[in-house]
């Protein structure tokens, strides 16, 4: 990819255009109105990554808000990416809000459907699985209405913006997710839509994954848009076999759980030290994948993701060899 | 058709609890075939009250009846009369919302209750099992995802389906459930029309589902045809 005229003024663009290897992380905002616990997050992670995803309401549990997030870790110098599902919102909630997180210095939108709001009860806690969902617009529409707002000046409905805002637009991608033949086409629909840069699914598989990246590049999407690669970090080994068999689109082979039984099973009886053992073989697992995906052509960063785990983030960063990451000059935006 | 299921007697008791006299009426189209509120229905509720109501030492009054529809008024107008003329204290009706509405509309100083939940507009996958298939928003897109709709039958009602939350052929809330956008992948792979699939389908215009408030269908042919007063 070329030199190109940079569109939001956002670090991860920035990266991405001068050819870096990118790396986002993501933060989960705490369910209450805490700002220290964002703060806390952010001053932990402050320059690991580019840029730093802020979740919607994930799995559909109410949480400090994407935009209010994204805007605390912008105070501590961290630049945010916000997620924004159509679960919650319609068409108007939408809108409004990416203009109020424009006006607040947000650059990047990741363009999401969000998890159904039954999810919010399907662990320990209650969620709201009464909940009405919304999805006027779906996960592609988003990505095209945010495209039309930025480089049209038009809201959906055609009235026009003045300021328009200058995000860098991002979709979700799960390379594997069933059925599989047809999400490479899905992934064309997204960049076609005017997805910037894409962040995948959590990535076990690398053959797997590695065969729908030859169908990407044949398809020549990932010269159009800017793939990151999903790492999700297991802590142990129930989580590795929860995300097999019950997290669509995540296939984990079978010789990741068995180290992972392995790190387990060699400390025989004591707890503590079995936790230790999987943890490490967990962050082990993690910065050998993040190595692997970076070596698969057409694959242009990472997005880690360590569910209430951010701060082991850093350790497994300076592990593959990903920090410091790049200072670069601001230029117009 | 309408697909319903019954209330429970105890949830039905307790709205008809103070009436002496009341009557419970089926309805002989979707109502019966879904087995939810025709004839037998009919027979079973009021049954399953009488004894509630004997056991309590309370005594009450419990006409039966059946129309053919609740939903048209040659067959709801003679049961109104009916209702009038007898005295009727309360309406159970075992017909779907539509049949509640349609009577409360013309019943003046009678209160009309539910006898049944209304869920959905759907087809009979199996004997005993019906599946949602139509949402009834008003702009039919079936002709763009091969007969099957990603409106009743996905979830999130994703119109570029489908989304990540697929597994096994079954959506991310249950396994109970089909991912409706596989479904319409093997439906457009089965008769040739997987391309279609890769026009981004726009944001649609929900106006012509209830987010355009209550609807109403005018057929001026049938209009014109009739006498003029």
């Amino acid at each position: 990819m070329g030199k190109q005229v940079l569109i939001s003024g956002s670090n991860l663009e920035r990266v991405l255009a001068e050819g870096h290897f990118a790396v986002t992380v993501e933060i989960g905002p705490p369910m209450d109105c805490n700002a220290e616990t964002v703060i806390q997050k952010a001053q932990l992670l402050k320059g690991i990554a580019d840029a730093f995803n802020i979740t919607d309401n994930q799995t559909g549990v109410v949480r400090l808000s994407s935009i209010a997030s994204a805007a605390l870790i912008i105070e501590e110098g961290l630049e945010p990416v916000m997620q924004m599902t159509c679960r919650d919102r319609n068409r108007l909630a939408i809108q409004s809000d990416i203009l109020g997180a424009a006006a607040l210095g947000i650059k990047n939108c990741l363009c999401i459907a969000g998890d159904h709001q039954s999810f919010g009860a399907a662990g320990k806690l209650k969620g709201h699985p009464g909940a009405k969902n919304v999805y006027d617009i779906d996960s592609i529409q988003l990505v095209s209405v945010l495209k039309g707002m930025r480089d049209n000046g038009v809201q959906q409905g055609g009235d026009p913006i003045e300021k328009r805002p200058p995000l860098f637009i991002g979709a979700a991608w799960t390379p594997l997710g069933d059925p599989v033949e047809i999400r490479p086409l899905r992934l064309r629909k997204k960049v076609e839509a005017g997805a910037d840069f894409i962040q995948t699914q959590g990535v076990f598989d690398i053959e797997r994954f590695s065969e729908q990246m030859k169908i990407i590049i044949e398809m020549g999407l990932h010269e159009k848009t800017a793939i990151l690669a999903g790492i999700i970090v297991p802590k142990n080994l129930g989580m590795l076999r929860y995300m097999n068999s019950s997290v669509a689109g995540v296939t984990v082979p079978d010789s990741l759980i068995e180290r992972m039984e392995h790190a387990r099973a060699s400390a025989g009886e004591d707890k503590v030290l079995a936790r230790k053992n999987q943890e490490e073989e967990g962050i082990k697992i993690t910065v050998e994948l993040i190595k692997q995906v970076s070596g698969i052509t057409g694959v242009r960063g990472v997005h880690i993701q360590a569910i209430e785990w951010e701060h082991k983030v850093p350790e497994i960063l300076k592990k593959a060899g990903l920090v410091p990451r790049p200072v670069l000059e601001k230029k117009g935006g | 058709m309408i697909v319903a299921e019954r209330k429970t007697l105890n949830e039905i008791k307790s709205f008809v609890d103070n009436y002496r006299k009341l009557l419970i009426v089926g309805c002989g189209t979707c109502a019966t075939v879904c087995l939810a509120g025709g004839e037998t229905e009919v027979k079973v509720v009021a049954s399953g009250l009488r004894i509630g109501f004997l056991k309590e030492d309370k005594e009450i009054e419990i006409l039966e009846d059946c129309i053919t529809r609740q939903c048209e008024p040659e067959f709801i107008e003679p049961l109104v009369e009916k209702i009038k003329s007898q005295e009727v204290e309360a309406v159970l009706s075992l017909g779907c919302g539509v049949g509640v509405n349609f009577l409360a509309d013309k019943l003046e100083n009678v209160p009309v209750f539910p006898g049944v939940n209304t869920k959905f507009f759907g087809a009979a996958v199996e004997p005993g099992v019906w599946v949602e298939m139509c949402a009834g928003c008003g702009n039919c897109i079936l002709d763009l995802t091969g007969g099957i709709c990603p409106i009743a039958r996905c979830s999130k009602s994703i119109l570029n389906g489908p989304c990540g939350g697929s597994k096994d052929g079954k959506c991310e809330i249950s396994p109970d459930v089909d991912c409706g956008w596989k479904l319409i992948v093997n439906r457009m792979k089965q008769i040739g029309t997987l391309h279609k699939l890769e026009e981004i389908i726009p944001p649609r215009d929900w106006s012509t589902s209830h987010h355009g408030g209550p609807r109403r269908v005018v057929h001026e042919g049938l209009i014109n045809q009739l006498p003029q007063e």
